[in-house]
Order: C-alpha cells, then sequence, then structure tokens
C-alpha cells in the first residue's frame, strides 16, 4: 500500500511523537507514505479568516505537487486533512472556483485537476485498507487493562460526512479494540479542544478543555487518544493551566492513537516518541500494561 | 425585521452570499437556532449565528460586522452538520471574519491579530513556525500574556518540541509567486 503523505508543520517538530510513531507503525504494517515534495503549510483555520482565494492556492499547490503516480493522499492532523479536502471539494463542485485558483498556480507554474487525489486521514487508512485482519495479526502485546477515551475532535468527522458518524464516531474506538484495549464510553469524543483559542482567550479555551479531560476522568479513562497535533498540544501543555485556573487536579497523558498502537505491536518505545508528553504517561503504562511496557523498553 | 429585500437593501446579504460557496442556502434559514444551540463558545458570543442571520437579511451590515460571533467561532463544524436547512454556517462565519477585518470593524478580539502573524510565515517561509507565531503575536498584541505563557514555552523546549529556527521550503519563489497571483485575482478576499 503506497500514499502520498502531507505531514503538516505540527509534525516537524511540536508533535515529532506523532511523527515518529506514524513512521514506526505504519513501516511495520506495510505502508508506504511518501512525502510530498517540498510541501507548504496548510495555513491552518487562520488563513482563510483573511484571504479566501489565496488560502485556497496556498492548499491547493500541495495538492498539485503530489506525484502523479498516487492517488491517495494521508494527512495526519485534523487542520491539515480538512482544508486539502475542502479545497479538492470545492474545486471539484465549481468549475469556475476551481480556475480561478488554477490561474493562481499557474503563476506558479502548477495546475490541479480536482477530484484528482483522494484525501485521507490516517485513521481511516488504518481502520479501512489494512482493517481488523491486518491490524489484529500484528499485535504482541494485547493492551488489555488499560482504558483509553478516544477523542476525534471535529475537523476529521465533520463537515463531510463520509469519513466517520459525525456526532459519535467509532473507527478509533474499534482500531483499539482490535488491539484489547479497554475503550471507554467517551461522550465528548467529538466535541471540540478548542483550536487556537488557547492563544486568544484564555477563558473560553480553558472551559472546552476542562469539559473534556471531565469527562475522561468521570468514564475513567486512563490516558485519552488523539488522532490531531492541535488536539494533543491543547489537552497536553494547557492541562496544568486548567487545573490552576479552575482547582482541578487532572494527570490524564494525552497520546497520539498511534503510539498506543504501536506498544500493542510491540515496537520499541525509543520508536514511538514516549516520554515528549507534558503530563507523563509511562507510570500509568507501567501500572496497566506492564507486560506491554517492559517489552516495549527492551526493545 | 424587514426583511432586506423589502427594504430594497439586498447589497450586504448578496456580498455574503457571493463569498460563501452555498451561500444562497441563507435565505432558507427558518430561525431554529440549532446553531447557537450546538454551538461550544455559543453563551460567550454577542448574537447567535441564528441571530447574525437574521440580521444579515436585515442588512444590519455594521452590527454584524462588529460582533464577535464569526470570532468566537472555532470551527468545530458542529451547527453546519446539525443545520436542518444545509446552511454552510461555519463557512459563513468565515466570511464575516473576512469582511469585518475589510471593513474596519474587527475589535476586541486578538483572533485577527493571531490569523495575520500566521499568515506573515506562510507567506516568508511557507511554513507555521510555533515559537516565531507566538513571540510575534504575544509581543505585538499582548506582552503580559507573554509572561504568562513563558514557563509553557519552557516546558515544550524541555520535552524538545519547540524549536528555535523556522523551516524554509525549498520553491518559496514558487509559493510567492503563486500567493501574489492569488491576491491580484481574489479582488478583495
Ligand atoms: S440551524 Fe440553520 S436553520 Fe436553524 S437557525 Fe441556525 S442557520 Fe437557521
Ligand atoms: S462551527 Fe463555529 S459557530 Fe458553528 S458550532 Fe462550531 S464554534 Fe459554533
Amino acid at each position: 500500500m503506497k500514499y502520498a503523505f502531507y505531514p503538516g508543520c505540527s509534525l516537524e517538530c511540536s508533535s515529532a511523537a506523532y511523527a515518529q510513531s506514524i513512521a514506526a507503525v505504519c513501516r511495520l504494517l506495510g505502508i508506504e507514505l511518501a512525502e510530498v515534495e517540498d510541501w507548504n503549510c496548510c495555513g491552518a483555520t487562520e488563513y482563510h479568516s483573511l484571504h479566501r482565494l489565496t488560502a485556497a492556492a496556498v492548499i491547493a499547490r500541495n495538492l498539485a505537487l503530489v506525484d502523479g503516480s498516487l492517488t491517495e493522499l494521508v494527512a495526519p492532523c485534523a487542520a491539515c486533512f480538512l482544508n486539502l479536502k475542502k479545497v479538492d471539494h470545492q474545486m471539484s463542485e465549481d468549475p469556475a472556483w476551481a480556475s480561478k485558483v488554477n490561474a493562481a498556480l499557474a503563476a506558479g507554474g502548477l495546475m490541479y485537476e480536482p477530484g484528482r487525489v483522494k484525501v485521507r486521514h490516517l485513521v481511516e487508512v488504518l481502520h479501512s485498507d489494512v482493517g481488523e485482519e491486518g491490524i489484529r495479526r500484528r499485535v504482541k502485546q494485547p493492551l488489555r487493562g488499560l482504558k483509553v477515551a478516544p477523542y476525534y475532535g471535529c475537523q476529521i468527522v465533520r463537515p463531510y460526512k463520509d469519513v466517520d458518524n459525525t456526532e459519535y464516531p467509532m473507527k478509533l474506538d474499534e482500531l483499539m479494540s482490535w488491539v484489547e484495549a479497554e475503550v471507554v464510553p467517551y461522550p465528548t469524543k467529538a466535541a471540540c479542544c478548542g483550536g487556537h483559542m488557547t492563544q486568544i482567550s484564555e477563558a473560553q479555551a480553558y472551559e472546552l478543555l476542562r469539559r473534556l479531560l471531565q469527562s475522561a476522568e468521570d468514564a475513567g479513562a486512563d490516558v485519552i487518544l488523539t488522532m490531531c497535533p492541535m488536539c494533543q498540544l491543547n489537552l497536553d501543555a494547557y492541562q496544568s493551566g486548567v487545573n490552576s485556573y479552575f482547582g482541578t487536579k487532572f494527570r490524564i497523558p494525552i497520546l497520539f492513537f498511534t503510539q498506543v498502537l504501536g506498544l500493542a505491536f510491540g515496537l520499541p518505545l525509543k520508536q514511538l516518541g514516549f516520554g515528549k508528553e507534558i503530563v507523563a504517561a509511562i507510570p500509568i503504562l507501567k501500572q496497566k500494561v506492564p507486560a506491554a511496557l517492559a517489552a516495549a523498553s527492551a526493545g | 425585521m424587514v426583511h432586506a429585500a423589502i427594504r430594497g437593501e439586498t447589497s450586504f446579504l448578496n456580498e455574503v452570499i457571493e463569498e460563501t460557496p452555498h451561500g444562497e442556502r441563507l435565505l432558507h434559514c427558518i430561525q431554529c437556532g440549532s446553531c447557537g444551540g450546538s454551538c461550544p463558545n455559543g453563551p460567550d458570543m454577542d448574537y447567535s449565528p441564528r441571530a447574525i442571520f437574521g440580521m444579515i437579511q436585515a442588512g444590519e451590515r455594521e452590527r454584524v460586522l462588529s460582533a464577535n460571533t464569526q470570532w468566537m467561532c472555532v470551527s468545530c463544524y458542529y451547527c453546519t452538520t446539525r443545520c436542518p436547512q444545509q446552511i454552510p454556517i461555519t463557512d459563513i462565519l468565515y466570511t464575516l471574519k473576512r469582511m469585518s477585518v475589510r471593513a474596519g470593524l474587527a475589535k476586541g478580539t486578538d483572533a485577527p491579530a493571531l490569523a495575520k502573524s500566521f499568515v506573515h510565515y506562510v507567506d516568508n517561509y511557507g511554513r507555521a513556525f510555533e515559537l516565531g507565531l507566538a513571540t510575534r503575536f504575544y509581543l505585538l498584541n499582548k506582552p503580559l500574556a507573554m509572561v504568562k505563557m513563558g514557563p509553557l514555552g519552557l516546558k515544550m523546549l524541555a520535552h524538545g518540541r519547540m524549536s528555535f529556527l523556522p523551516t524554509r521550503i525549498k520553491n518559496l519563489k514558487q509559493l510567492q509567486a503563486i500567493i501574489q497571483k492569488a491576491r491580484e485575482l481574489g479582488e478583495k478576499s
């Protein structure tokens, strides 16, 4: 299985743990990810707040750079995923808009044929292309005893309805159950982490994060699993901020789902980026899945 | 509320519709309030999306463009997927963000400044640069908050999650040519 890969800016540094664990897990599963040559930032939610056509053109440059022999592009970040998918979608349904975007791309000698590339999130690829059989047969360290709250956030499951259920998605739940982790019912699984609100308005951001942490604690989760760098950063790096703001005592490690998959596959900890999370995950893993952790530490 | 079309003041409504894919759906709003009720930031908005849409139809340009509603929106798309009339609410709010910046009516929020800092790095490096973004944005807009964010920055550094230098894409010239052309073609947007 070979896909074009758009890592996005966060994976270069602040979410290196995601980048490392994606690489390790995909290598093991025989998924080849070919990074888009010289990709640029997708503009997150910021660029189209100021400029509509330029935002689309900046995003479309990446679609235009996808190797002509590949038809599917995998993005691991929610914002990148939605931006790429949305630009392709809007160009496909509005030819006049597509020619405007292409007129801009032409200034750089590029062009994108709408619909040529199918944009997918990594969780879809693992869930649907690798599938239950492919995941189960790789499991070396079943994660029985580890309670995980699967967190989807917003932009992977909305507004487009073809990825998963928009209100109560299940793909990550299923993926984690295939490695025998104990998936807790997590009512806020598709609620919002606040995105850039942590930079703009503490009060709003902290309240949104508090709800997610509280709901995971109420469900008895040992860890929250994310599939987006922004969600991970907000829940992890601002958790102590939430605690001092509300007087709460949350200490819930926030991991990328690929780190935990890797653990179940028996991959070495150092290939999975553990230790970069701010709320440390190792102590609870040692307690709940000692065998898996011992195997991963030895590797 | 008097419908704008009746008052002969349709330009604001039309501008919003023109700048939003499927924006014409706005005309089908039944004022049910599902949008505001679904919104995680609803309680902090000056007006709910429902009220904003009524005001757009009534041609209340200035009140709409100076509202904090669009800036409180974090693009979670709950309203959009739940709207019984398939109105692209989140995208309309993006349109209002752009229109309010262009009209100089975006006040009382740091969101446009954050967006500008972000765009600065994309235009000049082709990549976002988290440390640069944070320092540029905080220094220009809220130096006091920057002091508060210090310990967090240090934690990020200690965990190897913050780099000191921005990455620059190889073919920045190409990206900048595309950006320049798009800005020309994009008239107002
Ligand atoms: S949910 Fe849709 S129809 Fe209902 S008030 Fe909001 S925009 Fe109007
Ligand atoms: S997309 Fe924006 S307006 Fe709609 S529910 Fe989410 S935050 Fe509220």
